[in-house]
């Protein structure tokens, strides 16, 4: 029943297709009635387009490609700066860092200098020490020394004097001590 | 129009491009707004969408629309400078204004029901005029009777020019006819094809022959539908760089 109506449907509307081509004679696009009416409509259309785009479409879409370009060459250029900025940062550092090393340096040496000058003078103080201290211990040897040769003399001198009488002999003082005084020279 | 009264199937291979009326039913004035004005209309309303909506926040970083209109400035701009040379730039916005309309109208026309006024050889035929008088016109302002030049080739031996200018006349004159023809055609052609499978489709409806005719039909209007996206953008794309070779020839016409 449904396939029966539509197939009369599809039939009418093939007959009514039909009968309009042989009335227009086929291509649509051969029909040269509907040319005015697409001509005006396209002429209307494109002039609608030139008019959006010269007005309002191209001048916008240029500036922002303009103002990209700017954007990103100044970006650029300011990039170019920083890094320029960051050379010299670091020229200054390493500068800056070598100077503190010649100044380290220099008060390492003048450090050394100072040191060394007190140590020479503390040397200096101590060696003098060390020979006025050895002078006094010589004096005080010699002295010793003249004394120990005195007591050896005189121990002599009586010791000789008790061996001569021990002998039987007389001590003469005299001759005794200069037979004591030779022998201890010697 | 054929059919096939037999099985019930209906052939409309010619419908999508017929012209009516948008109100009424009356005779068609070169005032009716009819469906060439519905969707020349609606191809206005998407470029405004894209061109004019879309970059109206003017974005340094822009959005996906703004990007996609800047893209197609861009492609045209630069196919302009490439081919007419920068002078040739001055005729942008015609060259990008005939881009748009052509691109938009086969685009638009890939909608299902939907009208192409680019498959009308009156639409194509004004568009390729236009062009050919402009260039024709330019060629002759600019350079005068020097523009001449471009049918007589000196680097051709001297006994062969006479006859290769007057092939270069014919060419010339043909320019307008492949010009609009070649979009037109395209247009005409892929659509009233995937018409015809689409006739096919119902098949299996009212007959045994349908459950291989049906699946086959579906899947061959699938595959000229890829096809016909492909042709939208590369006809438009001749239209324009053919507008554009014809435009460095009345710049530059010398060979």
């Amino acid at each position: 029943m449904a396939n029966e109506t539509q197939a009369v449907d599809a039939a009418a509307a093939v007959a009514g297709h039909a009968a309009e081509a042989a009335e227009k004679g086929g291509m649509p696009q051969l029909d040269f009635s509907t040319f005015p009416n697409q001509i005006f409509w396209l002429l209307v259309s494109l002039g609608v387009i030139y008019w959006l785009l010269t007005r309002i479409a191209l001048p916008r879409i240029a500036s922002v490609l303009a103002d990209r370009q700017g954007t990103i060459s100044g970006d650029l250029a300011a990039a170019e700066e920083y890094k320029l900025k960051a050379k010299d940062a670091e020229a200054a550092y390493a500068k800056a860092l070598a100077d503190a090393r010649a100044q380290a340096q220099k008060i390492i040496a003048e450090t050394r200098a100072e040191i060394q000058k007190e140590l020479d003078a503390a040397t200096a103080k101590a060696d003098a020490e060390i020979a006025a201290r050895v002078a006094q211990s010589e004096v005080a040897i010699d002295e010793i020394r003249a004394g120990a040769l005195e007591a050896v003399q005189a121990v002599a001198a009586e010791t000789a004097a008790e061996i001569v009488v021990a002998l039987g002999g007389k001590a003469d003082a005299k001759a005794l001590g200069a037979a004591v005084d030779a022998r201890v020279k010697g | 129009m054929a059919e096939e009264a037999g099985t019930g199937l209906v052939f409309h291979p010619m419908e999508p491009f017929k012209i009516h009326p948008l109100f009424g039913d009356g005779p068609i004035h070169w005032y009716t707004p009819t469906n060439v004005t519905l969707w020349m209309f609606i191809g206005i309303l998407a470029i405004t969408l894209l061109l004019v909506v879309g970059t109206r926040g003017r974005a340094v970083v822009p959005s996906r629309v703004q990007s996609v209109a800047e893209l197609a400035y861009g492609f045209v701009h630069k196919m302009v400078e490439d081919v007419a040379g920068k002078d040739g730039l001055k005729y942008f916005p015609y060259i990008f204004t005939l881009f748009l309309f052509i691109v938009f109208s086969n685009f638009l026309g890939l909608i299902p029901m939907a009208f192409t006024p680019t498959s009308h050889i009156a639409v194509t035929g004004l568009m390729a005029i236009a062009v050919f008088l402009g260039v024709t016109i330019l060629g002759f302002v600019k350079h005068g009777a020097g523009f001449l030049g471009l049918f007589w080739i000196t680097s051709a031996p001297l006994a062969l020019r006479p006859l290769l200018a007057l092939i270069e006349v014919i060419s010339y004159f043909v320019r307008p006819v492949s010009h609009s023809i070649r979009l037109a055609g395209n247009m005409m052609a892929g659509h009233a094809v995937m018409e015809v499978f689409a006739a096919f489709a119902p098949l299996i409806l009212v007959s045994a022959v349908g459950i291989a005719v049906t699946p086959l039909s579906v899947l061959a209007i699938t595959a000229m539908y890829a096809l016909e996206t492909l042709v939208a953008f590369v006809q438009a794309y001749v239209f324009t760089i053919l507008t554009c070779v014809y435009l460095k020839d009345a710049l530059h016409p010398g060979h």
